[in-house]
């Protein structure tokens, strides 16, 4: 491996040639071969961040699943896998959900938005990330796609919250760094209003 | 013991009406889950403690959906309606407040953008020797963990246990049982009602399941009735934190008062049994007394005079107490 080539590609082209592989491993296979006739297309379309993806989803996935390992869309994060940390956070018809616990199957027909589709096409950031930039608001960064997906559904529904709003718009977010009242400024800063 | 962050080879079936989902339910019995918005079933699969054959996805369904007012001044609530729904709505906000404020306590704002009504009435105990996957009195077995010389039980029942000590974790039940509500059950093979209090199942009459619910049958809507419309409400929920965590002890209660005095009560409350916990002793005391302090003081211990505490769970007597002083204060 070219010591050019970074982590993150390297990571993200292990995870494409493991959907590759898969294709045709036992385990893929075998729970294919188990199904019976007439439920659950499994190559379906998919609305992510306005782009039509077609993906090839089994019955059980779960929709972070598919976001990170079959479409390589890295930026929603799996923390507990068990709805109980809000770092995998999405927007389904701009309503927050845990990706980590819906299967992928149900968002059919809906329109996913994840952090990735948060930037304009020129690459410009949403102001709510330049808020937490600006704020220095994450730690380390982990759970941060979760809380600003939180933070977008908020502010569409409600432009300029209190900080209490805020406290409990984000609440279905934990951060293990503590960073609550940098993320809380964030938002307010990203809503125009002095922190 | 494993945990997987994938599930099991599982089908998953997405009917649009009713007809087909009831079809379904019966032909694949307790092969078969239900599946409203996956809250309380994804970890099951995930842990490898259950292992259903098949999902039965009902949230496609449309008439299990909404909340709409019934001619006797009542609402009734589509199965499928997210527990978000169920705490904004109008409906619920100007009548039964009791309902909205409880479902405003469950876990986090995305469970309950995603959970349902009917699954969080229908969801499992929370004990977690259960959770595990371990083989006890309600997963089939012969022994209970939790009321063990060793067991861990600070969460578990003061009231009703039968081999089996584990507790309601619903906070949307109590308020349901409070304000009289009936549940509306379909399956293939015909329709029945029943009242929310005797949805709610408790390990002497069966230890496998937690409600009356059998395996081909789906839970239709609830409904609420006009009689505890104009009622007074108080609610209070007591976890560990404010967001995901389960109530050790909550607390919905309804009066009616005339000239100064309750003339009607109901006082139900979650996280002491394996049903919501109705105290009736306390609804009869207080029947012709002024809603203040003196009748809370006097009446509170009345709320655990059946209690059997287990080695961990002695904190929820004086809990259950201080709420019932703290919903007769007003
Ligand atoms: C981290 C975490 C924290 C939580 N905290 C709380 C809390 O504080 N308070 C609280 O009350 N709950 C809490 N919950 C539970 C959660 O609110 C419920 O699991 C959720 O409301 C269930 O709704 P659902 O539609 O997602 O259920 P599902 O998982 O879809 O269903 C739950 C069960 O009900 C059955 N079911 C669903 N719909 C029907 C139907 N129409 N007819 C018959 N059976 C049906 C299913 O087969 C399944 O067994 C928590 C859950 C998690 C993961
Ligand atoms: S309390 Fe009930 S669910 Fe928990 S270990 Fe005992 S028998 Fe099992
Ligand atoms: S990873 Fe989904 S809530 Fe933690
Ligand atoms: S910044 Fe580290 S978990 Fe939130």
């Amino acid at each position: 491996m070219s010591t050019r080539l970074s982590r993150r590609r390297f990571i993200k082209s292990v995870i494409a040639s493991g959907v590759a592989a898969s294709a045709t491993s036992g385990w893929y296979s075998a729970a294919q071969a188990n199904r019976p006739a007439g439920t659950t297309e499994r190559l379906i379309s998919l609305n992510i961040n306005g782009r039509t993806r077609r993906v090839d989803v089994l019955p059980q996935e779960t929709l972070a699943s598919t976001l990170r390992y079959k479409l390589g869309m890295t930026g929603t994060k799996i923390g507990c896998n068990r709805g109980e940390c809000g770092a995998c956070t999405v927007l389904i018809d701009d309503v927050t959900h845990y990706s980590c616990s819906m299967l992928t199957h149900s968002v059919r027909g809906r329109s996913v938005t994840t952090v990735e589709g948060l930037q304009a096409a020129d690459g410009t950031l949403h102001p709510i990330q330049q808020a937490f930039i600006d704020e220095l608001a994450p730690q380390c960064g982990y759970c941060t796609p979760g809380q600003i997906m939180a933070a977008v559904a908020l502010l569409k529904d409600n432009p300029k919250p209190t900080r209490d709003e805020v406290r409990v718009g984000l609440s279905g977010n934990l951060c293990r760094c503590g960073a609550y009242d940098h993320y809380l400024s964030a938002v307010l800063r990203a809503s125009g209003q002095s922190t | 013991m494993t945990s997987y962050d994938v599930m099991p080879a599982t089908e998953l079936y997405q009917p649009v009406n009713i007809e087909d989902a009831t079809a379904l339910a019966a032909r694949l019995g307790r092969k078969g889950w239900l599946l409203g918005g996956g809250q309380d079933t994804y970890g099951w699969l995930k842990d490898r403690a259950k292992r259903p054959d098949a999902f039965i996805d009902l949230t496609g369904i449309d008439v299990l959906k909404g909340i709409r007012s019934l001619p006797d001044g009542g609402v009734e609530i589509g199965s499928m309606t997210t527990i978000t729904e169920v705490a904004q709505n109008p409906l619920i906000n100007e009548k039964f407040t009791l309902l909205s404020a409880a479902a405003k306590t469950v876990a986090s704002p995305q469970i309950r953008n995603m959970g349902t009504l009917g699954g969080n009435l229908c969801q499992d105990t929370r004990c977690w020797y259960y959770r595990r996957g371990l083989n006890c009195y309600r997963a089939g077995g012969n022994i209970c963990y939790a009321d063990s010389p060793e067991g861990m039980n600070r969460e578990h029942a003061l009231f009703g246990a039968s081999r089996c000590v584990a507790v309601t974790p619903s906070d949307t039940a109590p308020a349901l049982v409070a304000l009289e509500a009936t549940m509306l059950i379909t399956s293939a093979s015909g329709s029945r009602q029943v009242a929310a209090e005797d949805f709610f199942v408790g390990p002497a009459t069966d230890i496998l399941n937690m409600t009356a619910l059998q395996a081909d049958e789906i839970l239709v809507s609830v409904r609420i009735p006009r009689k505890w419309a104009d009622a007074t409400f108080y609610h209070e929920k007591v976890a560990d934190r404010n967001v995901w965590d389960f109530a050790l002890v909550s607390l919905c209660a309804a009066f009616k008062e005339d000239a100064g005095q309750i003339t009607d009560a109901r006082l139900v409350a979650g996280g002491v049994d394996c049903v919501p916990h109705r105290l009736r002793e306390v609804e009869q005391a207080i029947i012709g007394q002024p809603r203040n302090e003196t009748t809370g003081e006097a009446v509170k211990v009345r709320a655990t005079s059946a209690a059997t505490t287990l080695n961990y769970n002695q904190f929820k007597v004086p809990l259950m107490q201080n709420l019932v002083l703290r919903a007769l204060r007003g």
